[in-house]
């Protein structure tokens, strides 16, 4: 019954993806040009979703800040996982060893900062900006994927297959590479997806108090903030950049749930 | 049990200090001397030095690390760069909103959650079960600074059921004040509520297979019974450690709702500190809001030994 969410998700995703995409070579109006004779327009036939309180197009501000949701939130992933695997796989290949510990307290340390604490100690070093965004969702990223690749790479260092590989004379780094990394890529998919739906979430909340993208660069989450202030006379400013991270969020959750469900045979078979 | 306690709390220790260090360490890189920053550009040397020597800024990075920690656990937070007040009343005064709002934001997620979960666990399968997952995966993918302005529209400026923004102060009275807080305790909880009913119904369906709940109906044990006598304690265990975790989401989601309601809570003075480089405020509210989830996972891990009996046992 779940695998139907694949479906619905990875059309919402397809959506937001083609609309990012396009909007390199082509947007409905230029983002960068002010038409203040034009603001505050409510949707209709010109600017199929109306204008800003300074005239811009909304629909081409939403196409180009789904590229800046997207690249925060695929980068900080790729933080977390380019980090994180190779972390949980070294805890795993030396068990009970210092790199075990390492990653145990570091996970601890790290849980103990929520990614908007470390986006504000970033922030007040080194000031705003989309790249401090990512990094400060990145390294909460890390522990996430440490402990689940530790998780799975425990359980798979028993296995029959693997012992064939250590009687094989095969080390450890080529048995985790050669045969567990494999073996946990479906979890590390699924979980890519969970990360990159809340990295969304997070780069629009990061976005919306001013620590991430900066101007002029178009971000869901600082469009929202820039329509605070006129809730009252243009409602329309606050929905479409909240429906927009609605639908990726959502998109991304219903793919991740509909993945695990058809990469998990075990609980296709339960559900 | 004792020594399950003594443990944590070597760990638990053991964290902050490392916290502190990493707070300490990554807000020192910051270029610039706070001294010439408050004093400007005009400011005589002489000036600047005694400025930097009454803060305590010509000491060693060390000195003033050990200075800062032990001032803390005294509850001497420090002097504010740009206010010239002690750290620790700015913050006693504000953490009268951030906390009490985290922790209604709490209860309500439970009070949302625990009936909801244990609803579409009851029935699972049915229609009120797809509907309440319907329901959740919404609340996950909603924003709750959005909701909050979506109910800042609705409740506020269209029903003028409460007010827009704003906090009326405990003096005004306990209701008066919880009411200031119940729109942006409502937004915080929305999201979390739909995890933790996620969980609880997950949790409880685990455990509804188990040999025991088998052997409950058995014994005549109406489902209903069975479900709130047995099943409920056996399922807490997840549902504990997520609203553990959850009360870190709360603190930094209270950071950014507060800034939909313009609060005046820690959120909004962190923010101010950046904009104003008064950076020992910074560190000392990130330290706190860092202190106070790490005491609250050590709660949550003593409530795990209390639930259940063989944690206790096993260290």
């Amino acid at each position: 019954m779940r695998l139907k969410s694949i479906v619905p998700g990875a059309l919402l995703i397809t959506i937001v993806l083609v609309a990012a995409l396009l909007s390199y070579v082509w947007t409905p109006f230029d983002v960068a040009t002010l038409d203040i004779r034009n603001k505050l327009q409510t949707p209709n036939q010109v600017n199929w979703l109306g204008t800003d309180h300074l005239g811009r197009d909304i629909l081409s501000m939403l196409m180009v800040g789904a590229r800046t949701s997207i690249a925060v939130a695929l980068v900080a992933v790729g933080i977390g996982m380019g980090v994180g695997v190779p972390l949980g796989l070294i805890a795993a290949a030396k068990q009970s060893g210092w790199a075990d510990e390492l990653i145990m307290r570091g996970n601890d340390l790290v849980f103990a900062f929520p990614a908007l604490l470390i986006a504000i100690m970033i922030t007040a070093v080194f000031g705003a900006g989309a790249v401090n965004a990512i990094i400060a969702i990145g390294i909460f990223n890390i522990p996430v994927f440490a402990r689940l690749t530790r998780g799975a790479a425990l359980s798979l260092w028993t296995r029959e297959f693997v012992l064939a590989a250590r009687v094989a004379g095969k080390s450890g780094f080529r048995i985790s590479v050669e045969h567990l990394l494999p073996n946990i890529t479906n979890l590390l998919i699924v979980q890519g997806t969970i990360q990159f739906s809340l990295g969304i979430l997070a780069e629009a909340g990061l976005s919306y108090v001013g620590l991430g993208a900066q101007p002029p660069i178009p971000s869901w989450g600082r469009m929202l903030a820039d329509s605070q202030t006129l809730i009252t006379l243009a409602p329309h400013l606050a929905l479409f950049p909240g429906l927009a991270i609605v639908c990726t969020v959502l998109g991304l959750n219903l793919l991740g749930d509909g993945l695990r469900d058809w990469l998990d045979p075990r609980l296709r078979r339960e559900r | 049990m004792l020594r399950y306690l003594y443990r944590r709390l070597g760990s638990l220790a053991a964290t902050l200090l490392v916290a502190s260090l990493v707070v300490f360490v990554v807000i020192e890189v910051v270029p610039g001397d706070p001294a010439s920053y408050m004093l400007g550009l005009n400011a005589q040397p002489d000036t600047v030095a005694a400025l930097r020597s009454e803060l305590g800024l010509d000491q060693s990075k060390p000195a003033r690390y050990v200075q800062w920690v032990t001032g803390m656990l005294r509850g001497d937070f420090g002097q504010s760069y740009t206010y010239r007040t002690p750290v620790a009343d700015m913050v006693s005064d504000r953490l009268w909103i951030s906390l009490p709002l985290a922790l209604y934001a709490l209860v309500l997620s439970i009070v949302i959650a625990f009936p909801a979960g244990i609803w579409a666990a009851s029935r699972r399968g049915g229609a009120a079960d797809t509907t309440v997952m319907g329901f959740t995966q919404l609340g996950i993918a909603i924003p709750n600074f959005w909701f909050a302005m979506l109910l800042v529209l609705f409740f506020a400026i269209k029903l003028r059921w409460f007010s827009a923004g704003g906090f009326a102060g405990w003096d005004e009275g306990f209701f008066v004040a919880l009411k200031s807080l119940t729109l942006p305790a409502i937004a915080l909880a929305l999201p979390q509520a739909a995890i933790l009913t996620r969980v609880m119904r997950s949790s409880l369906l685990d455990v509804l297979g188990e040999d025991f709940m088998r052997t409950a109906r058995a014994k005549g044990l109406s489902r209903r019974q069975a479900l709130l006598r047995h099943a409920l304690r056996n399922a807490m265990i997840p549902v504990l450690t997520i609203i553990g975790l959850q009360f870190s989401f709360l603190i930094a989601g209270a950071i950014i709702i507060e800034n939909v309601f313009f609060l005046p809570g820690l959120g909004r003075l962190i923010f101010q500190s950046i904009a104003q480089r008064d950076l020992i405020v910074v560190e000392s509210v990130v330290m706190l809001l860092v202190f106070a989830v790490v005491v609250v996972t050590f709660i949550v891990d003593l409530a795990y030994a209390w639930v259940d009996p063989r944690l206790r046992r096993r260290s």
